[in-house]
């Protein structure tokens, strides 16, 4: 009788093992962070899921996954609603600081045609940094006080900064330092790691369901999803910077946001930014 | 301080297409701020589009109509070179107004 | 008889236990309830993932607790202490399985 028990018992382990090892993903060779692989991986899937669409298009969003969205949007294009948030955004930068300096002296070329560039990782200080993040340190460097990463102000700054690179491809970097690499592996493992009551990755609705609807709006592809920030959002009545995004994509889900411009959210925005390499910015945007 | 009017009026033959972006707050008077305080009504009551010393489009609006509205229709009986007189007033009875030739 | 006995018991065993407290809930059970929801919080906070369920569940405790209505605000802690349970068990388990979600 003992015996019995113990057989069935080795069994049911040995079974539950074997269970175990076959829903388990297949071990990689020493699990090292291939980018490149990566993101060649990332555009094949969605140029295999969307046969129709071109490869620049992914950048149009919904637009590119809906016509007759796409229509209305075009219409729109001729009287953009960003329109009055760039020109603010161009006085901005144009007006020196306090100090006589301007946001011109804190960047390569003087700040135009630059946006593509970012984020990109800082070997000094060892992490990511965003266009957002540079703008304000260059304000803090400069006597001034920093914007909210989420407000009018930053989006009309950005808004100016991806104008003047509209066109221009995505040209992220990952330097060959082992911190740079561990942040865009820390960026993708946020993209695709659930949280939220709701239980959704950014994945579950950008990989998943893209082009699908979620409550009445249609979901963009993650492919080419930052080269059209800052936004102009109906729903919001207004601009949006990626730090706004980030923090109410969260909040959407249930999911308490994090500070903007926490590490996580840098590091995913270098992640979502680099597999999209290649791709125009398209920004500002406009969206539903 | 810049129009708050942006106008584009193209013409082909005999119909003028207009195109019209407009800056205004457009607040209903039903939405409270993050203190909880009512944000007062404030939009355009009134916008109109003349042509000849005639109005070509008159729009008579209210709390519906969102922030930095946009307005498209086209008319007939213009000619390129000619002028189109934009003109909005506010519930407050701010107004603005601005003229543009057609293209 | 019997059937009436046997009708209680039947309701006595299927009444959950919770609906019926032994007594009302004081002050001090809300605050040992909420020390537990706010620890597991806490720990949620530094695995970077909570909820703002559970955030409201902690709000509605305390607002029911300063009503003096301590029933419903141990109920909101013990509620809030579940959700942050559940965050942090999703946090832990995610550690792995976002791999199943990355496109290869």
């Amino acid at each position: 009788m003992r015996a019995c028990a113990l057989f069935s018992s080795v069994l049911t382990a040995l079974g539950f093992a074997v269970f175990v090892a076959t829903a388990l993903p297949p071990a990689r060779a020493a699990d090292a962070p291939d980018p490149a692989a990566d993101a060649k991986a990332f555009r094949d899937y969605f140029v295999k899921k969307f046969p129709k669409v071109k490869l620049d298009d992914f950048v149009n969003g919904p637009y590119s996954m809906n016509e007759d969205m796409r229509k209305q949007w075009e219409e729109k294009e001729q009287f953009p609603p960003y329109e009055f948030a760039l020109e603010a955004g161009k006085e901005m930068f144009a007006t020196p600081f306090k100090n006589g300096k301007s946001y011109a002296d804190c960047f390569a070329n003087g700040g135009i045609g630059v946006r593509q560039n970012y984020p990109m990782f800082d070997e000094k200080e060892g992490k990511v940094v965003t266009l957002e993040l540079a703008l304000n340190r260059c304000r803090e460097a400069n006597g001034e006080k920093p914007y909210s990463y989420v407000k009018d102000e930053m989006a009309s700054l950005t808004a100016y900064m991806a104008f003047t690179s509209r066109g221009k491809p995505f040209d992220i970097k990952i330097p060959a330092d082992p911190r740079a690499l561990e942040a865009y592996q820390e960026g993708k493992r946020y993209f695709y790691t659930r949280r939220g009551q709701l239980n959704f990755s950014c994945a579950t609705c950008h990989v998943q369901s893209p082009g699908e609807r979620i409550r009445a709006e249609t979901l963009a592809p993650a492919l080419g999803i930052l080269n059209a920030m800052p936004i102009y959002r109906s729903e919001w009545s207004g601009m949006g910077t990626i730090s706004r995004r980030f923090t109410t994509c969260n909040s959407q889900i249930r999911g308490v946001p994090l500070e903007p411009q926490s590490d996580e959210y840098r590091n995913l925005e270098y992640y979502l930014s680099y597999v999209s390499n290649g791709l125009p910015i398209s920004g500002p945007g406009a969206r539903p | 301080m810049a129009s708050t009017i942006r106008v584009r009026a193209i013409n082909s033959g005999d119909i003028t297409e207009v195109q019209a972006l407009i800056q205004h707050p457009m607040d209903s008077g039903y939405v409270k701020d993050a203190q909880g305080q009512t944000i007062p009504a404030h939009f355009i009551q009134q916008l109109t589009f003349e042509y000849d010393g005639k109005a070509v489009f008159v729009a008579d609006w209210g709390p519906a109509v969102s922030k930095d509205p946009y307005v498209k229709f086209a008319f007939k009986g213009a000619k390129k070179g000619d002028d189109l007189k934009v003109s909005w007033v506010d519930n407050k009875g701010a107004s603005d107004a601005t003229t543009a030739k057609i293209q | 008889m019997s059937r009436t006995i046997g009708a209680i018991a039947l309701a006595a065993v299927l009444l959950p236990a919770t609906l019926i407290p032994a007594r009302a809930a004081s002050d001090a059970d809300f605050k040992t309830a909420y020390a537990a929801a706010d620890a597991a919080e806490k720990q949620a906070g530094a695995l970077r993932n909570q909820w703002t369920t559970t955030e409201a569940a902690l709000a509605a405790a305390r607002k029911a607790a300063e009503a003096g209505d301590f029933d419903q605000a141990v109920a909101q802690a013990r509620e809030a202490e579940a959700l942050a349970k559940a965050s942090i068990f999703q946090a832990t388990s995610e550690k792995e399985a976002w791999k199943a979600l990355e496109i290869k």
